[in-house]
Formats: C-alpha cells, structure tokens, sequence
C-alpha cells in the first residue's frame, strides 16, 4: 500500500504528493472519506487522480492511499437486472445505505456476496484447462445461464471440482493445478480491469443481422451482431428513444445499457419500463436479460469517464459466455467531454475543440472491443454489437467526436432535426445514413427472407432517391406539371416514408415489427407502385390511381399485430382487383 | 475553527488568492472584512498546501490585498429555509430583498447546502403526472408533467416574461389535495422586469404561493452563480420535507452562464465554445438535474428555466447544452411574434420529451396522443403548403393543399394563440383540435388509431368514401 497526502484540489482532480511507487491507472482512496480515484498522471513524486465522487470539504494533507490495483469490476453471478453507477457500485444498494441522494464515501461491492446461487458443475476432475473454459452454470434468470468460466489468463488441471449446491459467490467452486506448481482456487466470480479489453480466440466478420423489430434499421440501414453504429443527432431528434427502442427490442441475449452523463429520468424509464415490458422472443420481462450503468450528468464526472469501460467490459464478460450482447452507450459525447474536463484540468496541450489528442484513439480503442467473436476456453461463438449515441454541438457533423466516431464505425444512423420536427419518428435520414453489412448479410438474407429481398430493398432505397431530386423540380413548377410516371415515384416513396419508415415507438404494436412483417408491408408498397405503373402505361390517370380506397389500408398497415399479418396478405388483393378496375374502365372507354 | 489570514497577495477580477493558508478545505465557505467593517462573502474555488483562491460572490470592488481580512468558516455555502419563505422576496444570497420585501430575515427551521446531492437515479420516478398550464401550445402539444425540466428558448425582444408569469400563475396540478407553490429565481434582470413580476404576483395573489429570489442586473455577476442554487434548495425543501409540488423558474439562464464564463476567464482556463468553459454542461446539469420526483415522497420539482438565445441562434452552447439536458425546449418564434401571435410558440420546434407517459387514459383524455401526432403532422403539410404558395401563388396549389394552407392560418390563429388572462383548461384544448382537424379530408387521419377515429369523428354517410 502506497500512502500519501493530498497536495492540491480542484473539482475532480487531485494531485497528490510521495506517491513516487504508485502505477498508471492505480486504484486509489482518497482522504478519509475513502473517496475512489484513479490516477491519471504521474509527475516525480507527485500524482494527479481524478476522483470518482464530490471532492468539496477535502483538505491538503488529507491522506490518500494507493492500492496498487487497476479500477476493476466484479465479474459473476448477480450481475443481471443489477443497476450500477460508472465504478459498479449498485445504486439499489447505494439507495439502502445513503437514501435518496447520493452522498460520497459509499464502498459496496459490485455483487451481492451473501446471496446464494444453485451452482451446476459442468467440467471434470482431472480435465486441463485454460482461461475462459466452463466449470459450472448458474441458471440466473429465466433466459440468462451464466456461466463459470476459468478467468482468462488462468489455466492448470482440475484437482477439485464442487459438487452442485446452494452457494454464494465466495465459494470455492473448483481448485487447479497451475503449471507452475501451485494451487489456484476459483470462486464463482472474478474480476477484470476495466481498461484492458478481454481475450477472444478469433474475430469474424458480422454474418447475421441484428433484427430490431424498427424498420427503417433492419430494412435500410442493418447493423451485424457484432457490429458497430453510431446515432448522432442534434437534441430532440430522438436519439435516445432510438436507443431505448434498440435495448428493448433488439434479438440479443443480454442488453447493456449505459447512461453516460444523460438524464436521471431515463435511467429511471428504463427501470420503471423494462421489468413490464415482455422479450418478444422468450415472452419474459426485459430486465431478466439487462445490466444497466446510470452515471447521470449531475453525478461526478470522472466516473463518467469510467461508465463506458465498466459497461463494455461487463459485456465483453457475457459475451465470453457465448451470448450475443448488444451495448448501448448513450451517449459517447458526455464521455468524451469527461476526458475533455480532465484533460483541461491536468493542463495537457488540447486538440480540436478544447478534447485530448488522444480523443480519436480512445473512441477507436472502445468500438474495437466489439465484434462478433469465437470465444476462448472451448468451442463457443459470441458476439458484442456496440451502439453508441453521439450528441454533436449544436447539431453539426463535424463535431471531433462525430468524426473520430465515424472513422471507426460501419453503420451510421443520421438523425435530422427536420424530421423530428416534422414527427417523423424515428428520425432517421434515409439519404445520409448507411451501413456497410449489407453485404456482408446478403446470403442470410437470401436464406431467410428468399433472394427477392435485398433488390427490393434496393429498389425502395432508389425510389426515396429520384423522389429528392424530383421534389426540387416540384417546388418549382408544381406536382401536377410532372409527368404521370414521376407522379407515381412522389406517389410511392411518400407512401414508404408514411407507411413504411415512419414508425410510432408508443404504439404497442408499431413499437415492434418482426422482419418478415416488414417484407410483407414491403411488399405491399412495391407491389402497388407496380400494378400503378401498369395502370399508368394504359393511360390510367394518376389522380384516379392516388385516390384508391388502398391508400387508407396501406397506411393502416403498419398497426396490424403480428398473429393478423394474413391482413396484410389481402391488401395485395384489394391492390389488384381496384387498379384493375381502373385498368378496365380506362379500356372501355 | 474560524482561521483569519491578512495574507492576500492577488486581486484579479471576482477572484483572491489568499496565501500561507492551513486547514482548509475545497468549496469552502469564506468570509472577508474590509476595513469599513463591510462583510462580503466568497467560496474557495481551488487549493493546494500553500495558497487558496477564493471567489467572492459581491465582487472585488473596494477590497484591498493589505487590509482585508478573510476568515474560513468550516463549512459550505447554506441556505436556512423554513415555510415562511413563502410569500417571501430574497437576494441571490437568501436575504430578504428590498424594495420588494423590508420583513426581517426569517427564522430558519434549518441549515441546507445549496450544493444539493445528486438524486440517486434508483430513488427517482418517473414524471408521469400532468400539469395544467392553461395554454393550448403547451398543454395539447408539449405537454409538462411534474418532475420535468422544460426550458423556454426565447430571444431579445419576446414576450417570455408575460409568458412566464402567465406560467406561473395558471399553472396547476390535477388531483385533490395537492398544495402547489412557485419558486422564482431571476437572475440578471433589469429592475423593470423584476418590477413586472412581483407585480403581477401580487395583483393575482400568487405571490402567496411564491418565493422569490432576486438578483437584479445591478447585483454582483458572481452572485448568479449561487441564486439559482439557492432557489432549488428551498424548493426541495418545500417539496420533499413539505409535501408541496414546486414550479421552478429560472431566469434567464443567460446571465447564468456569462457570469460562470466571467470566473472561468479570470481563471485563465482553456475555454470551449464562444469561451464558456469546458465543464458549462456539468455545470448546467447540476442546476437542472436537481429537477424531479422520489419514489416514495409526495412532493416534486418541475423546472422551467427560461434563456434568450443570443442572436435567436439555437446551436449557441447555452440553448444547445441546455437542450440536452432538459426533457424538451418550448421555443418561442420572431415571425410568430410578428403576426401579433401570443404566445409566439414554435410547436414544430418545441419538444416536451416526457409528455408520452403523462397524457392519456386517465391523465388528459384517450385521443390526446393521437390527435397531438396528427396535429403535428397536418400542421408541418400546412406550412410546406404555405412555402409553395409563396413560389406559385395560391391558386396554383391542389385542392388538398389548399386546405392544409387553411388549417395551418386556423391552427396558429385559433390554437397557437390566445389571450394574456386566457386560461384554457385540457378538454378544451383538446376539443379545439377536433374541431381543426375537421378542415381536413377525414381519410387524411393517418396518425389516428381507426376505433379512436370513428369515436371522435364519426363517418357520415356524406363523408363516406364514394
């Protein structure tokens, strides 16, 4: 233990003198409140810590105490449904122990130590091991199964396995022979630093989309399990509904959702929301397979920097387990701003905009943690598909975090203010966004939704493109002045925007539309703009086409719950049998 | 243990390094005499084993490095608050304010740091209950429930004053037995307005449920930094110890945080965007965060904060960081103001992200969120209408854009506005956009759930499709 006193403060920096033994990113306790930091500087004797709580009332000469370990979280059993601030310290606990407010110097640990857990042993006596294999399972929730493994970096032969029992997670569950001779004992947990990403065996390629149940995502602009995206936007343009959308709906198996630096009463809606709402796919409550990090803007900023790194390494951790993960960050600009506050502090030569120089290595070194994955310890596929917010200045793109984030990302979901004014929701710019998995997700798609699919998609995309060049045309010499075949193309990409991409979140069934709803509706669309272009090669008048009672059915569309969708399948024919209509009269007259 | 030191070596701006100090703690409380006698008070901003920087709230005028005399007070900044604060008029610094309150000083029930803590997220509920603001643009549109923060974006030259106090004293909450109250902090504000304010509260006797923290344009700068703080400690005291539900409004941001940036030079700190300093959004959101309601406690702290964005410009850090704060920004337009449009709301604009939960069955009506979506979207038809009609003349414009062109004319002049001493209550309002929709073709009703259509608006056999 490297003990100290404290030379200086200012807000959430501390510099501290003889600390000349301590390390980089050393744990350290500060004064006698114990307050938790980290140290981030090291000058001869002297180290700068940014301190994870209030520092008001602290005093030079205070004492400050290093431990000689990196900022860690608890990994094992107890984990999900848990709500943790940015250094993992449950916030329901906080709340028993300090009441409504957070006050400083709390010290509880990640996991609950008491609590006992029916523990399944799944390896044998005698069997060698090495880090990341599975000793035993932990049937946690009704959909999570967690998993005993080997820490990483851990490896020796099995002289002692437990039996299966009632344990907490002190126990020691299985003893190894390391290779060094010793005996290492394993309890059910373990922990890992947080700023040091977990072993894998092998990193993929994305192969499989993550379906959302949003459309204008899993149809435009997909994101692979194991993929990156990023959501940047100027306020109001629904960011933060889209990441709530994604954390309640996306078909992962554990959802992390971290609350960086955001509004206390959305942490508090995901809590209230997610024990009520059911996983459409296991039809139990979300909060079954969710870890939430709320480090709100008003709690210390420092810890704010360590939310993101608590968040990712806790789903690095589930993933190892095989598990596809999604982790949703929102949002990555409050972190940024954190390293911004320190790094001012600390007096370090600023880059653009007042961030680190380092801001771009730091982004890039977090999306990198994600990936679709094969596990190490045995024969297991993972995935960690990271989502993260971005919340740009004003709303501008060239922001230095919107940059750096965009250099690493695959998928990029453009947030217009226009249309969240125009409560086109999800706000989501069909002519700016992209995802570069399309290909990637060709062949599943072909497999599930048949080869027609992805020309379809295609061809909607193109349409949505014409209809922006030709609405400049229109705004000068009006709709009617086109000629019947642009009509039409106004005609249809209005009806994909309305129909189609516009999605009401606080519907209960537009909420949520399976992938293969979406082909059908899909459908529907490009089916009438086809049999309407028939009509109009005939000669049909498009103000006769644009007035069908279909118009009303195709917008109803997207309300019919999934057990109806044979609904959908009749509009077709209702499409056919009214343009042919049309198609007739127009013949006879 | 009071430490008086005549050690000061620096005045610089609102700022005094005071050096050879021991024992004393950050964020300190400190006290300085000046040679008259005169008190003036100030906190320590930064300290290390020899010296420490002390801000002073009054400013540096007429203090001197040989003759000043400053004394930590072992403790931080408080606010004694008690129940008769209601009624009451104070300074940014929690003392009572003449002209406009010549009572003596109350006598504090207890001592609060106006610092306040953060609310654990875990203890927090969710903002789910309406509040009647009696205006139409808010109530049908950005609805604001208790526990919100929802900001007024306004510029040089609206009406966000009459706006505010119109808030304030037709804002009530539903349900039986409630006891509601307003906290005003002004911070920065020219006499006149301060003037306008207390009148009207007087006048509607809502200054009986009011309290008032004042300080003026006149006031010390630094003093801003501490009036709001001071203001939302005595509203969660009101609220969670008190039971009430508090309205806090807070203006004007603005000189908030020009005074915050007036420390931050005098810091010499790198500074951020138009020189505020880097740390404007943690500091801002330890203000607004500290709105909201606790599981198991009665009362809550809604917010309106209310900023004139310089030059109307929404990206400026102030709107902007404040944005992405709040739950919603109420935007109030230049164009709408010159159409003689009270209040000037931008509803496409304006946001209230938190009305989701606190309107419907059982909060306003069923068809609130359905006839807000389609509002809002035959709205935004009606003004592109508008847009083509300046390009190709009105006449040019398609039967169906016509009538949009017509609502929109309706909507701001029926809807959007109304009168100063005008207090519309929900069902009106809501029966007001019926009535507007009705304009429009009815199988234009997209946003609508088809059962609630046929409920509200009833097919006919002459509307029925031919």
């Amino acid at each position: 233990m490297i003990r100290g006193t404290i030379d200086k403060i200012a807000g959430p920096l501390v510099v501290a003198d003889g600390m000349k033994d301590a390390r980089m990113y050393d744990l350290v306790y500060v004064s006698d409140y114990k307050l938790i930091g980290e140290i981030i500087e090291l000058k001869g004797d002297k180290a700068s810590i940014q301190v994870y709580e209030e520092t008001g009332g602290l005093k030079p000469g205070d004492p400050v105490e290093a431990t000689g370990k990196p900022l860690s979280v608890e990994l094992g059993p107890g984990l999900v449904t848990a709500i943790y601030d940015g250094i993992q310290r449950p916030l329901d606990e906080i709340r028993k122990e300090a009441g409504d407010w957070i006050t400083r110097g709390i010290s509880i640990r990640g996991l609950d130590h008491e609590k006992e857990w029916d523990f399944i042993p799944v390896a044998a006596v005698g069997l060698n091991v090495t880090g990341g294999e599975v000793l035993g399972e932990v049937p946690e929730t009704k959909i999570i199964t967690h998993k005993i493994m080997v820490p990483p970096e851990v490896s020796g032969v099995i002289t002692w396995m437990s039996e299966a029992g009632k344990f907490n997670i002190d126990t020691v569950i299985a003893k190894l022979k390391a290779p060094d001779g010793s005996t290492v004992e394993l309890p059910m947990y373990h922990n890992w630093p947080v700023r040091k990403p977990r072993p894998i065996a092998e990193k993929r390629a994305p192969a499989e989309p993550l379906i959302t149940g949003q459309r204008v995502i899993d149809a435009f602009f997909p994101l692979g399990k194991g993929g990156t995206a990023c959501v940047p936007g100027p306020f109001g343009s629904g960011k933060t509904v889209i990441q709530h959308q994604l954390a309640k709906w996306a078909d992962a198996e554990m959802v992390i959702y971290v609350g960086c630096g955001e509004r206390g009463n959305e942490m508090t809606d995901v809590l209230q929301e997610f024990p009520e709402l059911e996983d459409p796919k296991s039809g139990e409550p979300l909060i079954n397979r969710t870890v939430l990090v709320a480090n709100t803007s008003n709690m210390p900023v420092a810890a704010r920097e360590a939310s993101v790194y608590t968040g990712i390494t806790i789903g690095e951790y589930f993933r190892d387990m095989g598990y596809s993960v999604a982790l949703m960050a929102d949002s990555t600009s409050r972190w940024a701003e954190a390293m911004r506050e320190m790094s001012g502090r600390l007096e370090e030569m600023p880059g653009e905009e007042g961030y680190p120089a380092y801001l771009g290595t730091r982004i890039a070194e977090f999306y990198e943690r994600a990936g679709n994955v094969k596990c190490i310890g045995g024969d297991r596929n993972g995935a960690l598909t990271v989502v993260g917010a971005v919340s740009p200045a004003g709303g501008d793109l060239s922001d230095p975090v919107v940059q750096a984030t965009l250099r690493v990302v695959k998928v990029f979901w453009s947030l217009q203010a226009k249309l969240a004014y125009a409560r086109h929701f999800p706000a989501i710019g069909w002519l700016d966004s992209y995802s570069l998995y399309t290909d990637n997700l060709k062949e599943y798609y072909d497999e599930e939704l048949g080869p027609e699919w992805v020309p379809m998609i295609k061809g909607a995309i193109s349409l949505l493109q014409q209809e922006a060049n030709l609405l400049e045309i229109a705004r000068l010499v009006g709709a009617e002045s086109l000629s019947p075949e642009d009509q039409l193309i106004l005609y249809t990409a209005r009806s994909l925007r309305e129909d189609f991409l516009h999605q009401n979140a606080f519907h209960e069934v537009d909420t949520y539309t399976s992938i293969i709803k979406q082909k059908m509706m899909m459908e529907v669309i490009m089916h009438t703009n086809a049999e309407m272009k028939k009509a109009i090669r005939v000669g049909v008048s498009p103000g006769d086409l644009f007035e069908l009672p279909l118009k009303e059915e195709i917008a109803r569309m997207s309300y019919i719950p999934e057990d109806h969708l044979d609904d959908i399948e009749s509009i077709n024919t209702h499409v056919i049998s009214q343009i042919s209509d049309l198609i007739e009269k127009e013949q006879t007259a | 243990m009071i430490r008086e030191y005549t050690t000061t070596v620096e005045i610089s701006g609102p700022l005094m390094l005071v050096d050879r100090v021991e024992g004393v703690a950050y964020e300190e409380l400190v006290e300085i005499e000046l040679p008259d006698g005169e008190i003036r008070h100030g906190k320590v901003l930064e300290i290390d084993s020899r010296m420490a920087l002390v801000q002073l709230f009054e400013g540096s005028s007429g203090t001197g490095i040989a003759e000043s005399k400053v004394r930590f007070l072992g403790k931080q900044v408080e606010l004694g608050v008690s129940e008769e604060m209601l009624g009451r008029v104070f300074d940014g610094q929690g003392r009572p304010r003449a002209p406009f309150d010549t009572a003596p000083p109350i006598v504090p029930e207890k001592m609060m740091n106006i610092n306040g803590a953060p609310i654990n997220p875990y203890a927090r509920d969710y903002p789910a209950e309406f509040i009647q603001t009696g205006f139409s643009s808010i109530d049908g549109i950005n609805t604001l429930v208790r526990g919100q923060k929802l900001p007024v974006f306004s510029g040089s030259g609206l009406p966000h004053s009459a706006v505010a106090a119109q808030i304030a004293r037709q804002a009530r909450v539903m349900g039986e037995g409630e006891s509601f109250a307003v906290v005003f902090a002004a911070m920065g504000i020219t006499f006149e307005e301060a003037d306008y304010f207390i009148r009207d509260f007087r006048k509607t006797g809502a200054m009986d449920r009011a309290v008032v923290f004042m300080n003026l344009a006149s006031d010390p700068a630094i003093e801003r930094i501490s009036t709001p703080r001071m203001a939302l400690t005595a509203a969660e005291y009101l609220a969670y110890e008190k039971d009430m539900h508090i309205l806090v409004i807070l203006t004007d941001m603005t000189n908030y945080c020009d005074a915050l940036r007036e420390i931050s030079a005098a810091r010499k700190e790198v500074p951020g965007r138009r020189g505020y300093p880097g740390y404007l959004y943690t500091d801002l959101s330890s203000i607004y965060e500290r709105a909201g309601r606790i599981k198991g406690r009665k009362g809550s702290i809604t917010q309106i904060p209310i900023l004139t964005m310089p030059e109307d410009d929404k990206t400026h850090p102030i709107p902007d960081l404040t944005g992405y704060i709040t739950e919603g920004q109420l935007i109030l337009n230049r164009e709408l103001h010159k159409k003689g449009i009270y209040p000037p709301m931008d509803v496409m604009e304006s946001l209230s992200r938190l009305k989701d939960k606190g309107i419907g069955k059982g909060k306003t009506r069923e068809d609130h969120a359905d006839l807000f979506n389609q509002l809002m979207a035959a709205y935004s038809a009606g003004k592109d209408a508008r847009e083509l009609a300046v390009i190709l003349g009105a006449a040019a414009l398609s039967s169906l854009d016509q009538k949009y062109l017509k609502f929109a004319e309706e909507y701001e002049n029926r809807y959007i506005s109304q009168g100063e001493h005008e207090n519309r209550n929900i069902e009106e309002t809501l029966d007001l956009g019926w009535e507007l929709l009705k304009l429009l073709p009815r199988e234009e009703m997209k946003r609508i759930d088809p059962a609630r259509l046929d409920k509200y608006w009833p097919v006919s056999e002459e509307d029925g499709p031919s």
